[in-house]
């Protein structure tokens, strides 16, 4: 396989890898206003305090792997979508440290949960808002006009359409992750994102197909239709199995009996399919660009030296970050509890 | 774009740099240090079950993991503000500095994140061996992130192992872009400067107590322990810079001249200037208070040795000579109180007044923000000293930055400028907090240490604890009916 091509699935998987993992993050903030108490609010937390770290680390490897492997994308990318990287920056600050000081603080403890929650809902928005961005393509001189022409109906679409996804892949990790009041609240609200993310999945790729010829070609044109038949039809399976089991959950908390515990797992690992299965249509549409209309990955990648270079680390390091990240996940295994010692 | 406002755009993305990364590094400065001492005191604790040592690794777990949640969420700011402010820049180098940061994150980010969550939340779940492992882990991750960033910054400095292709820079050897002529000096100064910096502030909290008469033994142990410590460290500082100087001078010439405030072309018999103002204007100082021909002994190993000056290149390559001059004495400056401290402390310690002495014990709690200035007056020497270039001699600053209408750098950089404010504030109250309200109680640690040594047995003990404490009552009106 050629190493540019290589570079890209590995940026592919470094995104994808950061939407899920910090997908579930950001969206334990984005439902905090559905949660009241103080109480409510420092269990959501803890749920997530022990690896919003290392999921936010995968933000930063994407941008580097850019940097290193495709370096004219990365200044290309990076300064026509100043603005919005800003903002999700700014938000990423003050939700990650809302983590650190809403523990510690009395006073000031719903200062906190608001940075929280309003840091994690702009920093969704802003990716939402760039991934809408880019799948529309921006005008090439688009650095030097004003930044409301990133603000369109199709990329507020997409915004509000990442923060609902985010919101689903949450609370199907509460449902794993807590019991009760909070798991059966978790499990009601995700089947109504199940339905929201659902529409706006078929919304934004409806349009995106029909905005472009290239990409409606793509899925439609001959042979290709059969074959990308199956994503489609897998993203509504999972969502409709996704919808059940969260049905149970919130049943058996009615009829006070204890969950079923494989319904209590399987939804995250199906919320996270569905988002697998959008992230792979969305390679569908846009292969081989990595700005679309303007730079394909095979224009913006860094000389040879550069590629290998980086390839032992990638191959070396990669399973190990994984493996250990696994282990981090398993020490921490089962249901949050909350009289845990932390630090 | 016209001129004008690109000149305006570049100047404003030069200050937002500026503020964001000097912001950042007050951060690393601690963490680095501070994770090496952690470690350092549960392998103590470990080693010699005295639980003072437990105690200090417990106490200041809580203000390192503060900090190294500013440390984070400021750097994954610097790792994009390359492509948004400087995306000539990134075009033209990112092929060297590109794999070194990925490098970066694929052995120290990765690591460091992954740890933290054991070393901080995971005393009641893994044994204290394993969590002794972690904390370790974090103090290595600290270090290998310094190394790649450092080797990465230091090519900047003395650029090495490159292929200049169609403009844009290509690796010819890694190993010599790794190891460039000053990044073993630069990694070496600031990997003290971090020990340092770390350990003053440990000792400036430890005399305070003393000054106030709490936490005694708690203080004691840890004063007399971090004295030892400089008084190793802070020497090593002064001969490890004194050779970084004389790497300066090899490679950077223009930029010692600057840290000097040597005006003529070439002078012999420099003197070591310890105070002076520089006046670009006229091209000299004024008020110089010197010691004559020291510079040159220091620099060349002879009274008369020469050196070149400013005036050998055009006013416009050269740097803001007061700004890198003043930082200079300052970082310096800093380092021989350093040493003073250290040296005081020891016959302080020879006479058996160390605990008793107020003037000593107050001088040290003033101590706490020095070994933060010093870094920021050290990082101020070596980057404005370098400008006008970005990569010394061969890139220029003020050619490769984003071509931004600026009043969009200007919003991001008022945006900045108010949400650090912010948090700084904030970071230094709950600091403050922190120190305020002292070490755990050792009979606090007792129970805590149950969790440690044995996992499995921990969480059942506390869930039966829990259950009867009024914070578990709390929480059980939520859990429904478990
Ligand atoms: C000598 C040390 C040093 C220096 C000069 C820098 N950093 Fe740093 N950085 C660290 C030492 C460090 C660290 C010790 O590894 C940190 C501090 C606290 C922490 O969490 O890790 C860190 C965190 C940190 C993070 C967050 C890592 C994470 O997600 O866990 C990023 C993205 C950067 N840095 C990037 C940068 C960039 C782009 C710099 C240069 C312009 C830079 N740092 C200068
Ligand atoms: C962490 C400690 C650091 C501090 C406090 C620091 C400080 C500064 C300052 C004050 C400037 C502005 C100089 C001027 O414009 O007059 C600057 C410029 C710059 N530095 Fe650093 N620096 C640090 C580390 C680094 C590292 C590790 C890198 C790269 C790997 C780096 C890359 C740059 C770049 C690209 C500029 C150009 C932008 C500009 O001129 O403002 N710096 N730095
Ligand atoms: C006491 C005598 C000291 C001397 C002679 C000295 C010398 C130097 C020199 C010559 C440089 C500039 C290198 C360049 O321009 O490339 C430098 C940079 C620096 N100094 Fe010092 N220094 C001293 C003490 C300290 C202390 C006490 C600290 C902090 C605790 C410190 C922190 C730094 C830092 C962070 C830098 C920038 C990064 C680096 O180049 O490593 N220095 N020092």
């Amino acid at each position: 396989m050629d190493l540019a091509l290589f570079y890209f699935l590995l940026l592919g998987f470094a995104i994808l890898m950061y939407v899920l993992l910090d997908g579930f993050d950001l969206g334990i903030g984005i439902l905090y206003p559905w949660f009241n108490s103080d109480a409510e609010h420092d269990h959501l937390m803890r749920s997530v305090a022990h690896v919003w770290d290392g999921n936010e680390t995968w933000l930063v490897f994407g941008g580097v792997i850019l940097f290193g492997a495709f370096p004219a994308a990365y200044a290309l990318l990076l300064s026509t979508l100043y603005l919005p990287i800003m903002l999700m920056l700014i938000g990423l600050i003050f939700r990650g440290v809302a983590f650190e000081y809403r523990f510690k603080s009395n006073t000031s403890k719903k200062w906190w949960s608001r940075a929280f929650s309003l840091g994690s809902t702009l920093a969704a928005f802003c990716q939402g808002l760039m991934l809408g961005a880019l799948v529309q393509g921006v005008p090439a001189d688009s650095i030097s006009q004003s930044s409301l022409v990133l603000l369109t109906p199709f990329t507020l679409l997409t915004g509000l359409a990442v923060v609902a996804g985010y919101a689903l892949l949450a609370c199907a990790y509460l449902v794993m992750k807590s019991r009760g009041a909070i798991q059966h609240k978790a499990a009601q609200r995700g089947r109504a994102l199940v339905w929201v993310v659902m529409l706006a999945m078929a919304v934004v790729s409806l349009w995106t197909a029909l905005g472009s010829e290239q990409i409606w070609l793509r899925w439609f044109g001959g042979w290709h239709a059969l074959a990308l038949l199956p994503l489609p039809l897998l993203a509504l399976m999972a969502a409709r199995l996704l919808y059940r089991d969260l049905g149970r959950v919130r049943k058996s908390y009615h009829q006070a009996r204890d969950v079923v515990e494989k319904h209590e797992d399987r939804p995250f690992w199906l919320a996270v399919s569905l988002f697998v299965l959008a992230f792979m249509g969305l390679l569908v549409s846009l292969f081989p660009a990595l700005l679309p209309g303007q730079l394909s990955y095979m224009q913006a990648v860094a000389p040879d030296a550069s590629l290998w270079f980086m390839l032992p680390g990638v191959l070396i390091f990669v399973p190990l970050i994984l493996a250990y990240t696994l282990w981090g996940y398993r020490i921490f295994a089962g249901k949050v509890e909350d009289y845990e010692q932390g630090y | 774009m016209d001129f004008d406002s690109v000149q305006l755009s570049a100047i404003l993305s030069r200050i937002q740099f500026a503020f964001t990364v000097s912001f950042h590094i007050i951060f690393p400065s601690i963490t680095i240090g501070l994770a090496t001492l952690i470690a350092l005191w549960e392998g103590l604790w470990l080693k010699t079950g005295n639980p003072l040592y437990l105690q200090l690794a417990k106490f200041w777990i809580k203000p390192f993991a503060i900090t190294f949640g500013m440390g984070v969420v400021s750097g994954i700011v610097l790792s994009y503000e390359f492509g948004t402010n400087f995306s000539k820049f990134s075009e033209l180098t990112g092929a060297v500095l590109g794999p070194l940061m990925a490098y970066e994150v694929l052995t120290a980010f990765f690591l460091e994140a992954g740890f933290l969550g054991v070393m901080l939340f995971g005393w009641q779940r893994v044994s204290a061996k394993l969590h002794f492992f972690a904390s370790c882990t974090v103090a290595l991750g600290t270090w290998i992130s310094a190394f790649w960033i450092i080797a990465a910054n230091s090519w900047m400095h003395t650029p090495a192992g490159h292929v200049i292709v169609d403009g844009k820079f290509e690796v010819a050897s890694w190993l010599e872009v790794i190891f460039n002529p000053s990044m073993p000096y630069r990694l070496t100064h600031m990997l003290l400067a971090t020990f340092l910096t770390a350990t003053f502030v440990v000792m400036a909290t430890s005399a305070w107590y003393l000054r106030r008469q709490q936490h005694q033994a708690f203080a004691r142990k840890s004063l007399s322990l971090t004295l030892w410590l400089a008084l190793v460290l802070a020497p090593l500082q002064a001969v490890v810079g004194d050779f970084h100087g004389l790497n300066v001078k090899e490679h950077q010439p223009i930029k010692l001249a600057a840290m000097e405030g040597i005006w003529a072309e070439r002078e012999a018999n420099v003197p070591l200037l310890l105070f002076a103002i520089p006046d670009p204007k006229n091209e000299t100082n004024h008020f110089e208070v010197k010691i004559p021909g020291l510079a040159s002994l220091i620099l060349t190993h002879d009274w008369h040795g020469e050196l070149p000056g400013l005036k050998s290149v055009p006013k416009a390559d050269r740097p803001n000579v007061p700004l890198v001059f003043f930082s200079f004495r300052i970082m310096v400056g800093l380092g021989v109180l350093m040493i003073f401290i250290a040296v005081a402390g020891l016959w302080l310690r020879w006479r058996g007044t160390l605990y008793q002495s107020r003037w000593f014990l107050t001088l040290c709690s003033f101590m706490a923000p020095s070994g933060v200035i010093a870094v920021l007056a050290g990082w101020y020497v070596v980057e404005v000293g370098r400008q006008p270039w970005l990569v010394q001699g061969l890139v220029r600053t003020m050619d490769v930055v984003s071509p931004l209408p600026p009043e969009r750098v200007l919003l991001s950089l008022s945006l900045f400028v108010i949400t650090y404010s912010l948090l700084f504030g904030v970071y230094l109250y709950f600091f403050r907090k922190l120190i305020k309200k002292g070490p755990p109680s050792l009979d606090e640690l007792q129970q805590l240490q149950i969790g440690v040594k044995a996992s499995g047995y921990a969480v059942s003990f506390t869930k039966a604890l829990a259950a009867d404490t009024p914070q578990a009552q709390s929480n059980t009106s939520q859990e429904g009916k478990i």
